[in-house]
């Protein structure tokens, strides 16, 4: 556990280095925000029907979609584990005493984080002092914030999770490319990151919640909002976990099957 | 200590002529071609030897080294180091073992060295007092003490090469695998690692496994080699046996105070002659070596002579020759 720990706090500490990097983010999620804002603005003036979620809520979505980013994409990616694996230096990896699914896990989780602990406050705290209608909303109640903050973590959790199949998949196709194209954009498109979930159509959101990939970002994200409520949220959290437990036990295996066909060539 | 019996693993390499027709082909149907990179190969390793492994490229030195380190499964065989099969259970055993791809690199490439072997101490739950101890005794003899805080990226080769060799044998292993440790090294890196080596080796008692393609690495280190050729064991045995078996030839320099009465030395050949220098060719199998030098002494007056043997990587290349590789 300890070896996981030195991993996660040896790659956080990497991750925080990056001061130009974060301000170019924040600079971009911000407009980003802004554009994605005024699409949704012009989408309510012309709507008919109310639409499930308020604008307000549709806002307060997208600000936290901006600022927790790094917890939510698929597209943000560890070259170093590709080239890892393609340039065949996994060949030091597997020479150490700890599972490789752990270490990597941790890595990537770390990676997260760093990148979402130099981002989300500054967009946090500037959006809250936006003029209307573009201001952050504060959660309904202060469990509602407390349950948000408990299902960010899963949904990252699961994100990881999912984001470790990826990179397993490069131990057969041997280039990221692909499966992270196709990884990032059904994946960001079913977790609700191009719409939020509730403003699509009716059979596309019975699709939607077949898949796992909504519980990592819209589900947190409404759970904030009160769109959904506390009740709701708390068996959510549940399903969170189940699925997390079987998106691991699915990366540990396959990485495991993966492991044993494996081919180091060359030096 | 590592008993190596009958290992084969053959690799599928997917090949196709130029071309785009072809290309377009290789999407629908793929050739392949078994690249058989060992064939049974088996030895044994006893506690605290030395041994170079050595062969041209693509012999199979590094997958030997892999299947060794748990990180490829062979097709057949078996192989037991240390009670352990290492590809089975690698996790418990990798702990007995350092590993140095000269090729590749363990330490992180943004952060500090010691940033990299706190890590590692932390992967190999070395004890922190065992840790301090032996992180001073690789900084003394591999002279680490200015690199310690410098990031990786910014060390030379040699100082790269120096910390790695540091960083696999933080948790005081007790095999060492060097895949090519000195390749592209200047001569006193190489020393300097040298000399390392055999100081763990005899300090500690650390079985080392190198391969490498220096034969001056061999030379100065390894009591016993292994020749690998074409994924066979072609040779295993000591150095001096290696040269005994392939060359009784050797080669007799001697410096004189003029002399202009030609030598006669029946047996052996006069390679070159000069009033004050000749060079001779002896085969020890047919004439000794002793009666050659009284001879010499009979007839000039001596005032140098250097014997030399054939140089190992002549008997390499006649051996590679021989074995057609």
């Amino acid at each position: 556990m300890k070896a996981y720990l030195s991993v996660f706090k040896m790659r956080l500490n990497n991750g925080l280095q990056y001061r130009a990097a974060a301000l170019a983010g924040i600079g971009t999620q911000f407009f980003f925000g802004f554009i994605f804002i005024m699409i949704f603005e012009a989408f309510y003036a012309h709507t008919v029907t109310p639409p499930e979620m308020t604008l307000s809520e549709v806002i307060t979505y997208t600000w936290l979609k901006q600022a927790f980013l790094a917890f939510v994409v698929l597209w943000l990616r560890d070259n170093e584990l590709f080239q890892l694996i393609t340039s065949g230096n996994i060949a030091y990896e597997l020479c150490r005493p700890s599972g490789l699914y752990g270490l990597w896990y941790a890595k990537l989780l770390a990676q997260r984080i760093s990148s979402a602990l130099l981002r989300c406050f500054p967009i946090l705290i500037v959006t809250l002092f936006l003029p209307e209608p573009y201001r952050l909303k504060l959660p309904p109640d202060f469990p509602s914030l407390l349950l948000f903050l408990a299902v960010l973590i899963a949904g990252l959790l699961m994100l990881v999770a999912i984001s470790m199949l990826i990179y397993i998949s490069v131990f057969v196709t041997m280039s990221p490319a692909g499966s992270l194209l196709l990884f990032s954009v059904f994946g960001e498109f079913f977790a609700g990151l191009v719409i939020p979930v509730p403003l699509m159509p009716e059979w596309m959101q019975k699709i939607v919640y077949v898949l796992p990939f909504h519980w990592t970002a819209d589900f947190p994200f409404r759970v904030f909002t009160g769109n959904i409520g506390i009740e709701e949220a708390s068996t959510g959290l549940l399903i969170q976990l189940i699925w997390l437990a079987a998106l691991v036990a699915i990366g540990y295996f396959t990485m495991k099957k993966a492991l044993s066909r494996i081919v180091v060539q060359g030096g | 200590m590592i008993q190596v019996e009958g290992i084969s693993k053959t690799f599928l390499v997917a090949k196709r002529p130029p071309g785009l027709k072809h290309a377009v082909k290789s999407l629908f149907h793929r050739e392949y071609t078994k690249v058989e990179a060992l064939q049974d190969i088996s030895f044994h390793i006893p506690k605290g030897e030395i041994v170079g492994y050595i062969g041209p490229n693509g012999a199979g030195k590094s997958t030997t080294i892999k299947v060794m380190s748990g990180i490829l499964v062979p097709d057949r065989g078996s192989c037991t180091i240390m009670g352990h099969t290492p590809w089975k259970d690698r996790v418990a055993y990798v702990k007995n073992i350092g590993v140095v791809f000269g090729q590749r690199s363990q330490l992180w490439w943004d952060v500090p060295v010691i940033d990299s072997f706190e890590l590692l101490r932390d992967i190999y739950r070395i004890p922190q007092g065992e840790y301090s101890s032996m992180l001073t005794l690789l900084t003394d003899t591999l002279d680490l003490g200015s690199l310690l805080h410098m990031p990786v990226r910014q060390l030379s080769l040699g100082q790269r090469m120096r910390c790695e060799i540091a960083a696999s044998l933080l948790h005081s292993p007790d095999i060492l695998f060097l895949d090519e440790p000195t390749i592209g090294l200047d001569a006193v890196s190489k020393i300097a690692v040298r000399n390392f080596i055999k100081t763990i080796n005899r300090e500690k008692g650390v079985t080392v496994i190198l391969t490498t393609h220096d034969m001056n690495d061999i030379e100065a280190l390894a009591n016993r080699i292994l020749l690998i050729g074409k994924g066979t064991l072609l040779y295993d045995g000591s150095v001096q046996g290696l040269r005994g078996r392939f060359s009784t030839k050797r080669t007799i320099t001697a410096d004189y105070r003029e002399n202009t009465v030609p030598l006669q030395l029946p047996g052996a050949s006069i390679l070159s002659w000069t009033p004050d220098r000749a060079v001779i060719s002896v085969d020890t199998e047919q004439l000794m070596m002793a009666e050659v030098l009284t001879q010499l002494s009979s007839q000039v007056e001596l005032l140098d002579v250097a014997i030399d043997t054939q140089p190992i990587e002549d008997i390499i290349v006649q051996m590679y020759k021989e074995y057609q590789l």
